[in-house]
Order: structure tokens, then sequence, then C-alpha cells
């Protein structure tokens, strides 16, 4: 017997031409998404000298820019209004469009078809088309250039309410009664019960409310005018200014900027863990 | 602890009845199995009882209260549901106190609960586990828990068992069977089975198309059924049914021979004359009764006894051969069924006729 037979491991015969393939297109696919994060981390190590030189290992890699960056109280400033914005649209929309979620998928009420009809309606008007109306709204409320004027047209939305209507379908009415019996009321029932049966919908809706009010640019950029109101994405723009781009502060910004949203998402996946919600039923 | 009554209880779906005005007595302490086939609206009573669905007319008072417009949590009742329902971001023990929610019990007081109903069903190495960590029966032992540690005035079990495998549902059928003797709490079981019916319940109520056929004993239901569907639905394997037609000094069977009986008091012409196999023997026809005789086409050995399928007239008729005497496929074989053992049915009607 030869000592390839004995060895263990996968045998080369087993791979299947299919995965090699698979795995080529997953190989692409992931230098393709990362090569754009190399760039922007390589060029944040670089002066403004070295910009244009396209190698990815910088010649004389420094930290000035980033000594610079968070030296400069502008940065922290928008940082934390762009902290501010994601997190209380965040909170907002894991509670009021799970709330609405449940509210559909779980009480027959006549005209209920309709509003969900209504809100999934919603999801096809483009934001520029909306961007007109919100702005009239924010003005005559006198919400322009605040933290409210950035936050309202988020706070909740008909994608989040959709997501989290499907996912508590799924949610075996059974739990719900058997709170009932158990004497927990309706709200309770919801929070304690239903909402923890769903944390793999919630993450998912959290991550992408998250990531999309972190990067939002063009409703702060209308809605904002004093630079001290600016989210991250609308004052990183002003380091490109007619004369010249400053890339090596944007990159450094953004290299920063890409942290909170990194920490997020290893803090949720863990919560994303399918079949959490099966296990208390029949197995 | 509490008696439950239904009167005249009815449960529409727009258009659509699903209960039709049914009665039921339930005395304190009784165990009461609600058996039929599905959709016969056995669930939707239990449910009506739990107050999981609104009544669409008649009364149900549980405790001599009518509960008609109160809470589920109101009715002070437990429910234990065929998923078992049990919360899976819970431990066991947070589970079972779950039952306790609206209690006013001092935490000790609560915890001390929980563990005596870990204890009772076995689950106090467990109480730290998840559900997901647990077997089936665990899971609904635990669902039980948190029914039993509220101590409420009846239990409702919808189909309990019908998730576990074979082996489990008869352990479990004894293990609620005997908690129902030690903690003697009014139950209302629903199930389809009706081996489980037969073998747990004090009374079975036998429904239908929304309908109370039968109320009785098991062995009430077993031995004087009220019509065709109660004969064959209770009894395993069903009741032979061979058509006859009555006639002075008997009934003729449509497939040949006479059955001496004395004829019902309005007599009929069309009628069914039913056999339980177990009743249906080979043996010599010494006595009065039903004979039938056919080739033997299956054979189902069960060890205590045999199952025999004989071909009589294009109809198949199962009889039953103690477990050692084993007839071969293709044999003919004799099979007969003393009078007293036979039941008799309107064709028409498939009400039961009084001939013995």
């Amino acid at each position: 017997m030869s000592a390839a037979a004995t060895s263990p491991g996968l045998p080369m015969s087993r791979i299947k031409p299919g995965r090699i393939v698979a795995w080529t297109f997953l190989f692409i696919g992931g230098v393709i998404m990362v090569t754009p994060l190399l760039f922007m981390l390589s060029t944040s190590l670089k002066d403004a000298s070295q910009v244009y030189d396209l190698r990815v290992i910088p010649q004389a890699p420094t930290l000035d820019n980033y000594i610079e960056i968070l030296g400069d109280g502008r940065f922290t400033r928008w940082f934390v209004n762009s902290v501010i914005v994601a997190v209380i649209v965040t909170i907002s929309n894991v509670f009021f469009d799970s709330l609405v979620g449940y509210t559909l998928a779980k009480f027959r009420f006549r005209g209920r078809y309709i509003v969900f009809i209504a809100i999934l309606s919603t999801l096809m008007i483009p934001t520029e088309m909306l961007v007109l109306p919100w702005y009239l709204m924010a003005s005559q409320f006198g919400w322009l250039d605040s933290y409210w004027g950035i936050m309202f047209p988020g706070m909740m939305t008909a994608f989040g309410t959709f997501l989290m209507k499907q996912f508590f379908e799924s949610v075996p009415d059974d739990f719900l009664e058997a709170a009932r019996i158990d004497g927990l009321n309706e709200f309770t029932i919801w929070w304690k019960i239903a909402m923890p049966l769903v944390t793999p919908a919630l993450s998912a809706l959290a991550i992408f409310t998250f990531l999309g009010n972190w990067t939002a640019f063009f409703w702060p950029l209308i809605v904002t005018t004093s630079a001290e109101l600016y989210t991250l994405p609308v004052g990183l723009s002003s380091f490109a200014v007619e004369q010249s781009i400053q890339w090596e502060k944007i990159m450094t910004g953004a290299s920063i900027a890409t942290l909170p949203t990194l920490i997020i998402f290893l803090f949720l996946q863990r919560y994303i863990v399918r079949g959490v919600m099966l296990a208390g039923l029949k197995g | 602890m509490a008696t439950i009554e239904l009167d005249r209880l009815v449960k529409r779906y727009g258009q659509t009845t699903v209960v039709h005005g049914i009665d039921l007595s339930i005395q304190d302490g009784e165990f009461v199995v609600l058996v039929g086939p599905s959709g016969c609206g056995k669930s939707t009573t239990l449910r009506m009882i739990a107050g999981l669905e609104e009544i669409s007319g008649g009364e149900i008072r549980i405790a001599n209260r009518v509960v008609n417009d109160l809470q589920p949590k109101d009715r002070n009742i437990a429910m234990v549901f065929q998923n078992y329902a049990i919360y899976p971001h819970m431990t066991v023990a947070e589970n079972i106190a779950f039952g306790l929610y609206r209690s006013t019990l001092s935490k000790s007081e609560k915890r001390q609960r929980v563990e005596q109903a870990a204890e009772t069903l076995g689950l106090s190495h467990l109480l730290e586990r998840r559900p997901s960590a647990l077997s089936g029966g665990q899971r609904q032992r635990v669902a039980i828990g948190r029914a039993m540690v509220r101590d409420p005035a009846a239990f409702l079990f919808d189909e309990p068992l019908s998730n576990l495998d074979a082996q489990l549902r008869t352990q479990m059928r004894i293990e609620i069977k005997r908690l129902h003797h030690r903690l003697g709490t009014t139950s209302v079981f629903v199930t389809h089975d009706q081996v489980e019916a037969m073998t747990m319940a004090d009374r079975i109520v036998v429904m239908r198309d929304g309908h109370i056929l039968q109320v009785g004993t098991p062995l009430e239901l077993y031995e004087k059924p009220v019509d065709v569907f109660t004969a064959r639905f209770i009894g395993s394997p069903t009741m032979n049914l061979l058509p006859a037609t009555l006639k002075e000094g008997g009934a003729e069977l449509s497939t040949g021979g006479l059955i001496r009986v004395s004829p019902p008091s309005a007599p009929r012409a069309d009628v069914l004359i039913g056999a339980r196999p177990q009743d249906l023997v080979p043996s010599s026809p010494d006595t009065p009764g039903l004979t039938v005789s056919g080739n033997v086409v299956v054979v189902e050995t069960l060890g205590s006894e045999t199952l025999v399928h004989i071909e009589n007239a294009g109809q198949t008729i199962i009889g039953s051969a103690p477990g050692r005497q084993i007839p071969k496929v293709g044999e003919h074989l004799t099979l007969h069924a003393p009078l007293d053992r036979l039941y008799c049915f309107d064709k028409s009607t498939e009400k039961a006729l009084a001939i013995r």
C-alpha cells in the first residue's frame, strides 16, 4: 500500500471540478472586493507626494495622516455625529420596524393587507424623488441643519418593516398563544417572546441600517449646512476641494470610518445563527 | 380543580360552521379525551375552552363561572401544545418558571415550585439546559412542567404526543396518566389517536364534523358504539362490517348465511352486521353467531395474536388467531364470532340497532 493512499485528508480525486470552478470564482470575487480596501489602507499610510505611486506597500509608510486627522477637532466631531445618527436610527428601526412587522404578521384586522401594500409601495419610490418633499417638510418644521433633520427620513423603513414581517410570520403561533395563557400582555409577548426568536433578522436589519446611515451622503449633505453637524462622509468630502483633492486624508478618514462597521459586524454576526428559533419546537 | 361545561357551543368562520352547538359536562378531576379525525372540531373546541378562539355561540363555564369573554390568562387554565412551544432562548428552569409569570409568589417560592415540578418530571438535572439540548420527550416534559407549576384549574392538552416516536409516546402516555392520578386536576386531552384515547381517558368524546357523536367510558364506546363511525373509529384493527338483510328469524348476509338474531323493535331491511377482529376467531361454529370462511390473503404476526385477513365474496374480513397459531396465505379458513359479540347497524342511517 502506498503512503499516499494511507495518508489522511481529502484525496485529490475526491475534489470535483465544479468545486475548483466555484473556488476560483470566489477567489476572484474576494480579490475584487479586497483590493480597494487595501489601496485605501495603503494610501492612508503614504504622504501626499506618494499618493499616485500605485505600489500597495508604501515606500516610506507614515502615520502622519492619522495623527493629523485624529488631531483635527472637526474629524472627531463628524465621527461623533455619524455615531449619533447611525446608532439612533438603527435603534429606532429595530424597534419600530419590528413592532409594525409583528403587528402585520401576527394580528388579523381589517385593512391589514392594504396597510402592508401601502408600506411596500413606498419601496418603489426612488430616494431622489423623496428628497424634495423631505426638504420641504424639514424646512417647514424647522428641522434643517439639525440632528433630527438628518435622521427623520430613516427612523422607520418600508424595507425593514417588510423584512421583519416576513421573519415574524415564521414564528409559530403556539409560542405566542402559550405566552398569552401564561398571562403576558401583547406588548410583553412581542418584546420577551417574539423578538428573541427573530434575533438573526434583527441583527441583519441592524447591520443594514447602521451601514446605510454610516455611509449616507446625499441627504446629510442636503440637510446640513454648518460643518459641526456634518456626518463623516459629508465631512470627508470637504477634503476634496476644487484646487486639490487630498486623497491621503480622504483615505485615512475612510480607513478610520471603516472601523465601526467592522466592529458592528463582528459583534452582531454571532447572533446571526440560523435555527435558533426552531430549537424550542419539535425536533 | 374545576368542572368544565360546554353549553350549545358554536364556532363559525365566516359562513362555515365548524362546531355545531355541542354540549358537554366535564366533572371535577376527570380526564376527558376529545377524539376524532382531522377537521372534526376537537382542537377548535379545546382552543375555545382555552380562550384562544372566540366563541360564536353558546357558553363555556369553568368552575361554574362563565368565561366566554375572559382572556386566556384569566381562565386559570394551562395548556400543552403539540409543538411543545417552549421558548428556545430560555433555560429549562426559566421556561418552567414562565408558567408563574403573573404569580405573586416570592422568588424563593417560585424557585421551590420550579424545582418541585422538575423533580416530578425528572428534569432536575436539566434545569440549566436550553431546549436545543433536550430530546423530544424532555421538551414535552418541560412544557408539562410549565403547565403544572401554576397549579391551574384545568389542563388542556392539544395533541401533545403527536411529535414523539412510538416508544416515547407510550412512555409519555403513562407519565401523563400517572401525573393526573397524582394531581387530580381536570384534564381535557385532544388526540386523533384512538389508542391514546382508550388508554388515557376516564371518558372519551367522539367528534365528527363539529358534532359530538358519543360520550362514554372507553369500554362503553368499545362495547356499545352508537353508530358505524364510532364503531370503526374505536378499536384496532377496525370493526368488520358485512351487509345483510333482516328477515323473519334473523339477518341474511349478502355473502350468504343466516344469523339468528331477534329483530330490532323497528325492523329495517338493510343492515350492517359488525364483528371486531378480536371476536372473530378460527373455530367451529358450534354456537349461534357469525361464521365466515375464505382464503387467507394476508397474515400479520403480532406475537400475542395473529391477525388474519380472509377474502370472502370479494370482501376482506379481518379475524384473529392466537399468537402461536399462524395460518398460511392461501389456506382456507373459517372464522366465527358468537352472537353476543356482534353489532348491527342500520345501513342507511348508520345508527346502531339493538339486536341482542
